[in-house]
């Protein structure tokens, strides 16, 4: 059970993929322009996660180590195949603005990290969980970041969810800060790099304030050391 | 001894290359499936895209043909397009009605502006929408009616309307409005709907589709 709990930790935040392990930094830059892009995008590269590290782990007995590597990529490359294929059938206007970075996440080195670092070594049940967590804690960061390029950008929340789920959700755009002339640095891809280190700074300075906050053990006495 | 290595070498060489193509026939397997699955709804779906956007540039009482079923196609180079380009075609009760031409200004201040562009049989815009265009966000890309409703001034103009000099933004002396600090991206799209009328202007038989006589009379 302990061990579920550190899947869980591990990847929504002791080891997140956007601000600690600094892993798939591709999306997480050019598509976090808006909310809805990073959500979109960051749910797509969970269900990618779940998916090839729940593949990967029932067959790791059978690849030999010498094509592990191949026999992976091809098959995260034909998950994420399929995912766009049924995205392109069925959710055609998200598919128009995600498109292009659907084909990526094939190349998201973090995807390709778990399944190799975890998924090869665990049964299926916690590799799945592994994919599914760490993707969430990616997701948690694009979608943060989108937010925060969004509002700066353009002074707008949760603009496009209508391309994302239908026309009937248009009204849901908040538009934050009204007559907003646009900071463009923002929107632009510069902004990313900003906006993901100032969520790197504060991440860090949570967990400094975390650590201090603890009280001090032996241990960690002896660790200091 | 050393031949039992070499035995064991070919053997565990064939067992690997034999896993490697046992997993490149799943998946392959899994996608074909999936294509073919998915075939029919992509189609659907890009179809239903494509018509509602000739829909944003067509008055929906204009026209009572499927818009998609038969195109004409201008060549390559026409209208600034890099590839083959369709012509849409309205009709209502049998008679055209408008055409609707994809058009490239190929000045952007980014590269190529993708245009739709509806002309009525009678020379007046019907619409103008932007397809594809890179112009920066926040900038030039005001030309996108998701940011701004500028495209609408075409609505309605034709070359009787307005003179060759009028197409133009206002600070060249023309009649668009246009955002200070992005005139490149306007200037570009000006022309090439200018262009686009004019070459309707040239090829309006053929582009509707009227009987040569019709034509001449």
């Amino acid at each position: 059970m302990s061990d579920y709990r550190e899947i869980v930790e591990n990847g929504l935040w002791k080891q997140n993929p956007g601000v600690v392990q600094l892993l798939g930094l591709c999306p997480t830059l050019a598509v976090t322009s808006t909310v809805v892009n990073g959500l979109s995008l960051g749910l797509a590269t969970v269900l990618v996660m779940a998916a090839s590290n729940a593949a990967v782990a029932p067959v790791r007995r059978w690849v030999p180590s010498e094509i592990r590597i191949p026999v992976f990529i091809l098959i995260i490359a034909a998950l994420v195949t399929v995912i766009d294929l049924v995205m392109h059938a069925y959710m055609h206007a998200l598919h128009g603005v995600l498109g292009i970075f659907i084909p990526l996440i094939v190349t998201n080195c973090i995807v390709l990290a778990r399944v190799e670092a975890f998924a090869a070594k665990n049964p299926l049940a916690p590799s799945a969980l592994d994919g599914l967590m760490m993707g969430l804690g990616l997701t948690a960061v694009l979608t943060l970041l989108g937010a925060l390029r969004e509002l700066l950008g353009r002074g707008t929340l949760l603009s496009g969810l209508d391309l994302a789920l239908g026309p009937a959700f248009k009204d849901f755009m908040v538009t934050v800060i009204p007559d907003y002339q646009g900071f463009l640095l923002a929107a632009l891809p510069p902004g990313a790099f900003l906006g993901l280190a100032l969520l790197i700074a504060a991440r860090n300075w949570a967990e400094s304030r975390r650590a201090a906050a603890r009280p001090t053990t032996p241990a960690a006495l002896a660790h200091g050391h | 001894m050393n031949g039992g290595a070499q035995e064991s070498l070919f053997r565990h060489t064939l067992i690997t290359t034999g896993v490697m193509v046992a997993f490149a026939v799943a998946c392959t397997a899994l996608l074909v499936s999936t294509h073919l699955t998915t075939r029919e709804p992509i189609a659907a779906s890009v179809r239903e895209a494509k018509l509602r956007l000739l829909e944003q540039v067509l008055p929906a009482e204009l026209h009572d043909n499927d818009l998609l079923a038969d195109p004409l196609t201008l060549p390559p180079g026409t209208l600034g397009n890099r590839e083959a380009a369709p012509v849409y075609r309205a009709t209502l009760v049998g008679r055209p009605t408008a055409v609707l031409l994809e058009v490239t200004a190929p000045d952007g201040y980014a590269g190529d502006i993708r245009l739709l562009v509806g002309i009525r049989e009678n020379g007046e815009l019907t619409g103008v929408r932007v397809l594809e265009h890179k112009e920066t966000p926040g900038l030039g890309d005001y030309i996108d009616i998701a940011r701004s409703d500028w495209i609408q001034n075409f609505d309605g103009l034709s070359l009787a309307k307005l003179a060759d000099d009028g197409w133009r933004v206002k600070k060249d002396g023309g009649h668009f409005d246009y955002m200070a600090g992005a005139t490149i991206t306007p200037r570009a799209v000006i022309r090439a709907v200018h262009a686009a009328l004019k070459y309707f202007e040239q090829h309006r038989a053929t582009l509707l589709g009227l009987p040569a006589k019709e034509e001449t009379s």
